[in-house]
This record gives C-alpha cells, sequence and structure tokens, in this order.
C-alpha cells in the first residue's frame, strides 16, 4: 500500500482524514483480482518443495549429501549444465541473430523447428540423438569410423542431451531481446566505420546482454533438470552420465527418502546459482 | 570560412553534389543537394516532407532508387555505409550507453584501424576541444542533453568525415538550453571544413546555424537560399507560416498586386513598394498590421475590411487571426486589443503599409 | 521409453489403455475412479458387470490386453481398464490410495510393499495366500541386435574388452534379476550404463547402441523380431515370479477374483506363454 493515509480494513465507510495533499488520482486499494490469483500461484510453486522439506530424512542428511555418488551426480550436473550452456551460448547467439536481424528463406519455419525441442518429449528427443548421433546413427557411424568417437554413454552425450532440450530457451530469449534493441544503434555504429562483425560484438552484444543472461539462466536451469534426453541418449553410468536428476530417479525406485534427499539438494545448489546470477545481472543493469 | 556572395557556389568547388531519388511505397523524394566546402546546408520541412529520408540516402543507410551522391568528386553513390567518408549525429545521440564518453568517440577510429592509444589519444583531443574533458569518463546517461550532443558530435567528427550529417541535433533538448547549445554548435560547426548537411523542422535552427537552406516539403525541394533571404521571402505557405510572415500569391500589375482568389467585391489588391509585372508573392509580418475601429485616415495604403477569426496569445502580443480576403494574421498589443475590445465575428479595419510589404516574382 | 504410451495392442472395444507416466495418483485416479458404481458385482447365476481396475507390470501388457478381450467376450458387461507402468511405481501409486482392483506385479518384493502398504483383499487373501499368487515367470536373455555384429553367444562373451552392454539399473526389478545371474556366473561385466528399465535397455540393443543387453524373454517377444534373445544357463538363478493378487478396490472381491481365474486358467497361461513368458 503506498496510501498516505491508511484505511480501515474491508467495507467498513471510510472516514477520511481532511485531505491535506493533493487528491491522488490512482487509490491505493490491494487490487485482489491479481493479488489472489498471484498467492495461488506462488503456493503452486512453492508447496511441493515444502512437502519435500517435511518429509526430508532431517537426522541423516548430513551423512546423506556427503556420499561420494551424490558428490559425483553433483559435481557432473554443474559441470555439465555449464558446458551445456557455453554451447548453447556459442551457437544459440549466433542463431537468435540470424533469426531476429536476417530474412533468409525459410527464417519461419527454421524458427518454428528451433522450437521443436520444447514440444516434443524429451525422451523423444534422446532417441532422436540416438539415430543421428548414435553409434550407427546417420552421422554418429561416421564418426565412429573415421576418428573412432562414439557419442553415447559418455559426459559428452550428456551435454549435447541437455543442449537440445536447453539451446531453445537461450535462443528465444537471445532472439526477443534482439528484437528489443534499437537498431539505430546499429545504424549510428556503422557510420562510424564499423562492420557488421564489430557492430554484432561491440554494439548489439552488448545492448542484448541482459536478454543473453536471462536465457543463459533458463539454459542452464533447464539443462540441469534434464532427464529424458539424457537418459535415453547418455545412459545412466555413475560419474560418467548419472545426473542428479537421473540419480534421483533411480533412487525413487529403491528408497524414496533418498530421493528427496538428492532433490533437495539439487534444489539448494541451483537456488544458490541463480539467486547469485540474478544479483550480478540485477546490480549490472 | 562561410562563402558569400552567390548563393550557390560555382559547380567545380561542390564538395557534395548528390542527386536523390528514393521510392518508398506512395513517397517519393526527389532532391538535388550541392554545397561548397566548409558550407552547412540545411534541410527545412514539416515532418513526413523527407528530410530525413535524404539524411539517410546521403549516409547510405537508405538505398537510393536513383540518383548519385558525389563526394569531393569521388561518386559514393554505392559505397558501404561503413566506408563513406561520413560523420553522422542522430536525433537522440544514440551514444553507445556501454561506453564512456571517451570511448563513444574513440569507437570510430578503432573501426578505422587506428590503435587504441591512437584512438582514445584523438578522442581525448575531441572531447577536450568540446569542453569536455571533465566529462571523458562518464557514461552517456549522466550527461546533460548539450553534453551529449556535443559527444556525439566529437564521435561524429573523429572519424575525419567529408560530409556531417545532424539528423535535428536539437531536438533532443528542452526548451531552456537550446539557445545556449545552438550557439555553441554553432561556434563547433564553423571549424569544420567539410560539408554539413543538417535537419531540421526549427525554422531558427535553421537561421541561426546554416549557410543555406534548402526547404522540403512532401519530397521536393521547394525554396533554397540564404537563411535571410528565406526568412523575408518565402516561397510557400509553410515557409511563411514558419518564419511568421503573410503570403499572398497574385500578380503584379504595377505598383499592385490583384492576389488570388475570387471574392463577392472583386480579388484583393495588395499596394506594394516598387512596381512589379506578372506572377508575385507578397509578403508582410503580421506586427506590421495595425487594426482600426473605422476606416483610418492617413497615409496607409492597404486597407481592408476583415472579420475577426481568432484571437490568441503571442509572446507579450496578441495575434489576431482575420477571415479576408485577404485572410492574414496581425500581431497587436493587449492594449491595443482591449481598446478596441475585438472578439470572434466582430469586423475591423487593418492597414498595411506599402513600403512594409515585401513583393518578388512567384 | 518411459514418457511414452505402452503400446495398446489390441486393445480395441471397451478395453481401455491409458499411460500412467505421471508419478501423481491423482492423474491415475481420474481414468480409474468412477467407472464402477455398485459395488457388489457377482449377480446370481455368474453374470459379472462393472468396471474393473486392474494395475499390472509394463511387461504384460500385450498378454493382459489380449486376455481382457477375451474375458470381456465371457462378461459382456464388464469393462476392464488397465494400468500399465513399472511396478514399483504401481506399488506407490496403490499405497497412496490409487483405485485398483488387482495387482500384477514382475516380481515379489513389489508385491510384498502393497502387502504391506494398503494390503490385498482380505476375503481373497485368506483362500489364496496373503502374498499373492504367482501366475507367470520370467527369464533373462541375452538380447542382441538381430544381426549380432559382436557375434555374442553366452553370458562369458559380455565380459570382452570391446563389448558394449547394458543392464538395468539394480533399482529395478530386472537389475536385481540380473546381479542375481551375474553373481551366479562369476564373471565381472561393467555395463556402459544402467538403464531405468527393460524397455530402455531394449532401446539401446535395437537400435545398436550396445552389443548386448540381459532383458527378459517377454521383453524379446514383445521386440517382435527387432532384437535377437540368447538364453543362457546362469538365468536360471535369477528367475522372476510374477504375483497377482485382488485388492480391496471399488470393483468387489467377485469381479477381482474372475479376473484372477481368467489369467490363471489354462487360456491364461497359454496367451502368456506366447508372450514369452513361463509357467510358474
Amino acid at each position: 500500500m503506498t496510501t498516505g493515509t491508511p484505511r480501515p480494513p474491508g467495507n467498513a465507510p471510510v472516514v477520511r482524514a481532511p485531505r491535506t495533499r493533493a487528491p491522488r488520482t490512482r487509490s491505493g486499494r490491494i487490487p485482489w483480482v491479481l493479488v489472489v490469483p498471484a498467492v495461488v500461484g506462488v503456493l503452486f510453486l512453492v508447496l511441493p518443495f515444502a512437502g519435500m522439506l517435511v518429509r526430508a530424512p532431517w537426522p541423516t542428511m548430513g551423512a546423506r549429501i556427503t556420499e561420494p555418488d551424490v558428490l559425483r551426480a553433483l559435481w557432473l550436473s554443474l559441470s555439465t549444465a555449464t558446458a551445456a550452456t557455453v554451447v548453447s551460448l556459442v551457437f544459440g547467439i549466433p542463431l537468435a541473430w540470424m533469426l531476429a536481424r536476417t530474412g533468409f528463406p525459410g527464417r519461419r519455419f527454421v524458427r518454428a523447428l528451433v522450437t521443436v525441442p520444447l514440444v516434443i518429449p524429451p525422451v523423444v528427443g534422446g532417441v532422436a540423438l540416438l539415430m543421428v548421433l548414435g553409434r550407427n546413427g546417420l552421422v554418429g557411424r561416421y564418426l565412429d569410423a573415421w576418428f573412432g568417437l562414439t557419442l553415447p554413454f559418455t559426459p559428452a552425450a550428456v551435454v549435447i542431451a541437455q543442449v537440445f532440450v536447453a539451446m531453445p530457451f537461450l535462443v528465444i530469449s537471445v532472439e526477443g531481446a534482439l528484437r528489443g534493441a534499437d537498431r539505430r544503434y546499429e545504424e549510428a555504429a556503422a557510420t562510424l566505420g564499423a562492420d557488421r562483425v564489430t557492430i554484432f560484438t561491440r554494439v548489439t552484444l552488448p545492448m542484448v546482454l541482459p536478454g543473453i543472461g536471462a536465457g543463459a539462466v533458463l539454459c542452464w536451469a533447464r539443462a540441469l533438470g534434464e532427464f529424458g534426453a539424457t537418459i535415453t541418449f547418455a545412459g545412466n553410468f555413475p560419474g560418467t552420465t548419472q545426473t542428479m536428476p537421473l540419480a534421483v530417479y533411480m533412487a525413487m525406485q529403491r528408497d524414496p527418502e533418498a530421493a528427496v534427499v538428492l532433490s533437495l539438494v539439487l534444489l539448494l545448489v541451483s537456488l544458490v546459482v541463480l539467486a547469485t546470477l540474478r544479483e550480478r545481472w540485477v546490480n549490472a543493469a | 570560412m562561410r562563402p558569400t556572395g552567390p548563393a550557390a557556389p560555382a559547380p567545380d568547388t561542390f564538395a557534395l553534389d548528390a542527386g536523390l531519388r528514393v521510392r518508398r511505397g506512395d513517397f517519393t523524394l526527389d532532391v538535388d543537394l550541392t554545397a561548397a566546402p566548409g558550407e552547412i546546408l540545411a534541410l527545412l520541412g514539416p515532418n513526413g516532407a523527407g528530410k530525413s529520408s535524404a539524411l539517410r540516402a546521403l549516409a547510405g543507410l537508405a538505398p537510393l532508387t536513383g540518383g548519385h551522391v558525389l563526394l569531393d568528386g569521388a561518386d559514393e553513390t554505392t559505397t558501404a555505409v561503413e566506408h563513406r567518408p561520413i560523420g553522422m549525429v542522430f536525433q537522440d545521440y544514440l551514444l553507445f550507453e556501454h561506453m564512456s564518453a571517451l570511448d563513444n568517440v574513440a569507437f570510430g577510429p578503432r573501426c578505422q584501424g587506428a590503435s587504441k592509444a591512437e584512438a582514445r589519444a584523438r578522442a581525448a583531443e575531441l572531447l577536450d576541444h568540446m569542453g569536455l574533458t571533465a566529462h571523458a569518463r562518464s557514461r552517456p546517461r549522466q550527461l546533460s542533453g548539450g553534453q551529449a550532443q556535443r559527444v556525439a558530435l566529437a564521435r561524429a567528427l573523429a572519424v575525419r568525415p567529408r560530409l556531417l550529417l545532424l539528423d535535428e541535433p536539437m531536438a533532443a533538448l528542452d526548451a531552456s538550453t537550446r539557445i545556449d547549445v545552438r550557439a555553441r554548435l554553432r561556434h563547433l560547426l564553423e571549424d569544420f571544413d567539410g560539408v554539413t548537411v543538417l535537419v531540421t523542422h526549427d525554422p531558427l535552427d535553421a537561421m541561426v546555424l546554416a549557410d543555406r537552406i534548402a526547404v522540403i516539403e512532401s519530397g521536393r525541394v521547394v525554396q533554397r537560399g540564404e537563411p535571410a533571404e528565406v526568412a523575408r521571402r518565402p516561397r510557400t505557405s509553410y515557409v511563411a507560416r514558419l518564419v511568421g510572415l503573410n503570403l499572398f500569391q497574385g500578380r503584379g500589375e504595377g505598383e499592385t498586386v490583384v492576389l488570388e482568389g475570387a471574392a463577392p467585391d472583386g480579388p484583393a489588391r495588395v499596394a506594394v513598394r516598387e512596381p512589379h509585372r506578372g506572377p508575385a508573392l507578397v509578403a508582410f509580418p503580421p506586427r506590421a498590421v495595425a487594426l482600426y475601429p473605422e476606416h483610418p485616415r492617413g497615409s496607409t495604403r492597404n486597407v481592408w475590411r476583415l472579420t475577426v477569426d481568432g484571437i490568441e496569445r503571442f509572446g507579450d502580443q496578441v495575434r489576431v487571426h482575420l477571415d479576408g480576403p485577404p485572410s492574414l494574421a496581425a500581431d497587436i498589443t493587449p492594449a491595443a486589443l482591449a481598446e478596441l475590445g475585438l472578439s470572434r465575428g466582430d469586423t475591423v479595419w487593418a492597414g498595411v503599409k506599402a513600403s512594409e510589404v515585401e513583393c518578388y516574382p512567384a | 521409453m518411459r514418457d511414452t504410451a505402452p503400446r495398446a495392442g489390441r486393445g480395441r472395444g471397451p478395453v481401455t489403455v491409458f499411460a500412467a507416466a505421471a508419478l501423481a495418483v491423482g492423474l491415475a485416479a481420474c481414468g480409474a475412479g468412477d467407472t464402477s458404481s455398485d459395488g457388489d458385482t457377482a449377480a446370481p447365476g455368474g453374470a459379472l458387470s462393472g468396471g474393473l481396475t486392474v494395475f499390472a507390470a509394463a511387461s504384460l501388457t500385450d498378454a493382459f490386453t489380449e486376455i481382457a478381450e477375451d474375458f470381456q467376450e465371457r462378461y459382456p458387461g464388464v469393462e476392464v481398464t488397465f494400468n500399465f507402468a513399472g511396478s514399483s511405481e504401481l506399488a506407490q501409486q496403490i499405497n497412496s490410495g490409487a483405485p485398483a482392483d488387482v495387482f500384477a506385479a514382475a516380481d515379489t518384493a513389489t508385491m510384498e510393499q502393497v502387502v504391506e502398504g494398503e494390503g490385498l483383499d482380505a476375503d481373497w487373501a485368506a483362500e489364496h495366500g496373503g502374498s499373492g499368487r504367482v501366475f507367470a515367470t520370467n527369464t533373462l536373455r541375452i538380447a542382441v541386435p538381430s544381426d549380432n555384429p559382436a557375434g555374442i553367444e553366452n553370458l562369458e562373451d559380455l565380459a570382452g574388452d570391446d563389448v558394449r552392454t547394458a543392464f538395468c539399473a539394480e533399482e529395478v526389478p530386472c537389475g536385481s534379476a540380473t546381479a542375481t545371474a551375474l553373481e551366479a556366473s562369476g564373471l565381472d561385466i561393467t555395463p556402459v550404463t544402467y538403464e531405468e528399465d527393460v524397455r530402455a535397455v531394449l532401446t539401446k540393443v535395437e537400435l545398436g547402441e550396445v552389443d548386448a543387453g540381459l532383458v527378459y524373454a517377454s521383453d524379446v517377444v514383445a521386440a517382435e523380431g527387432r532384437v535377437e534373445g540368447l538364453e543362457f544357463p546362469e538365468a536360471e538363478d535369477a528367475v522372476n515370479d510374477y504375483p497377482i493378487g485382488a485388492l480391496p478396490g471399488p470393483a468387489g472381491p467377485g469381479l477381482a477374483a474372475a479376473w484372477i481365474e481368467a489369467v490363471t486358467s489354462a487360456e491364461g497361461a497359454a496367451v502368456l506363454g506366447e508372450a514369452g513368458f513361463g509357467a510358474p
């Protein structure tokens, strides 16, 4: 509430103090139509988390989270999600630029393709990746034949699966930022003698940095939680391809309490990382 | 520095020779522009007239559908923006927010291949010249409007352009700072030895800053000339309104000009100072018009009975719009208005001395 | 293929097969809850009617769908609804209150979870045993791609350096069976992956990503020739029992018992046999 004069709650008749300031054009009444759904929305997001906290086996928590398997899965998750984000940035930003700034034929089609991984079940994505990059896949068989390189069941496959499902978040986010950016700054740079690459790196990128940051955070978060494509394409082997979500799923089969512990660890770590990043971005902006 | 004498320089000394033809949907721009070295040319016109399109075409930011751009004799018609010898100051300056003022100015030299140190040295020199040394490390958002304008100018000049383009350089400033900033800009532009083309919709900017003015309406140049000439002898009602003159078209018949437009008691006539024959334009300022409750006696040769159409405040004067023929505006003092007791629909006598009337060929 | 719907097989007519991808019990309840209203369906004269909800291990999909067709021909008033998923997932759903009438698990341990949780229907348990009734067995096979590129012939071949294998994770029934078989063999085989269920192992074999995987005989049949199944003697130490039991569900004990009779009948055993299951 931002009103200067407090009001009695509810529908009680309002007795106004004599006005000493200019009348406000907007009343400070709480917009229940917005606040109620917002609170429901927050509860919906928070309650499952609260449920986990209640069910967590607190006495054995310390011992459980320092188990080597847990730490290995956590480390693998953090490192692969970060690698996937870096890869997504390297390929996703230029792709977003192509979609936002150029008019190549079939651009609409390509944009639709970019969103496909958001729509299809990740497991299907994993099968698709196997069919392309697997040992007998369209491309994979040549990787195997020429370079002796097989991707499935390696940490690289985990990263690839994560990039597949997470990169669209980055591309969409950055494309939106590029579309929202004032193109006249790019024109100004051109009149100063900057070529297109210089304009992109020195003017456009800094302008859309908040959008890239937001996209990277989304991308990282999605990669961290990735399950279906990973287990299908990369398999599940502790220390090599078993990320936290896979560990959670496996634990669920035998020991739901262990699954809760793992989920909490994953949640806590991601919250810390996201909060830190957010702080940085907000301060930088 | 500032060329005097003939309004247009001789063809062989043109530093800028451009024929700009752009067709975009219903809009057609067809403008020829020339300028001598060191000259400041203002493109003056209403919004949507095509002045900014002309500027963008000169910069290479908008493609030409026809015409040419010659700079110092070299054909730049098809040169890419980044390779044209131009500098541009944009309407709201468009300084790069993520760079300091110094880095903004150093950006161009860096793009042209200067080392970081060289570029910064040149930028520092230019900022110093602009009186901005103290603000070299400032971010654009920390600068005042006038300072931002000078940084933008320094940035445009840092690439040593042969053609300097200014797009509404005063539009982003508030009225209180405009006079100072305009004077300062004039001073800074005088040091530039290339051609400057300036776009504005404000006649005052054009008058103060430019050596010559080209008035653009609906994609065409309707009048060219030195500021004083344009201010004294407008050729279109738009220009007349801008410079604050009453303008009429007519036909000279000796010391009288018969105005266009039919009226119940025959066309209105204006007596002029010097005899004139053939199509003519007649102009006089509103303050030259005197109003009388009855037909005045005396030497005033132009007297018309007119109806009051509207009254508005105009500076410390009152502007009375009168319905004719001829329809005109008169500026009188509030005291005179009170004395006359005018209100809308009243009739009044208006007189203008022939010596106040400018008459020139149409 | 965890997120995809189980293959509907020949599930035509009133037989409804729905995916139980969601762990949420509520979703399962939505599909099954209100099909029957009359609790006691054992009408005089053997005519049964009403809805019957069967929770069954995913490996039973084809066999049970076929049995249901005969069942509904015999009892036209009955509508059988299936929830096929991993056994432990189903057990969790039942223990969380999902309205199921019959539970058919892929191993006895999972059935035990339900016995200790929600519990079986008391009357039925008194007659047929408190831990359910074993109606089929499943034996491990070495699944190899149909062209068998690594030339696998027996379990020992899987220990080769260049041989890539996929096992079920030990947390799921086929994984524990695999561990038992390996222990019996004394071989030290490290797979490249521990898959979350048997179908995932099959997928890897089918696509040739691994040279071999350990799956159940029923899974080899269900793969319809896309993989080759090799018998191996060590599998005898890890035969998996499939127990079935009636639950105190909304359909009532009569209908549940009738279904269990159909599954354990000679006709039912024949269908299960065709699907690769062994007799108990």
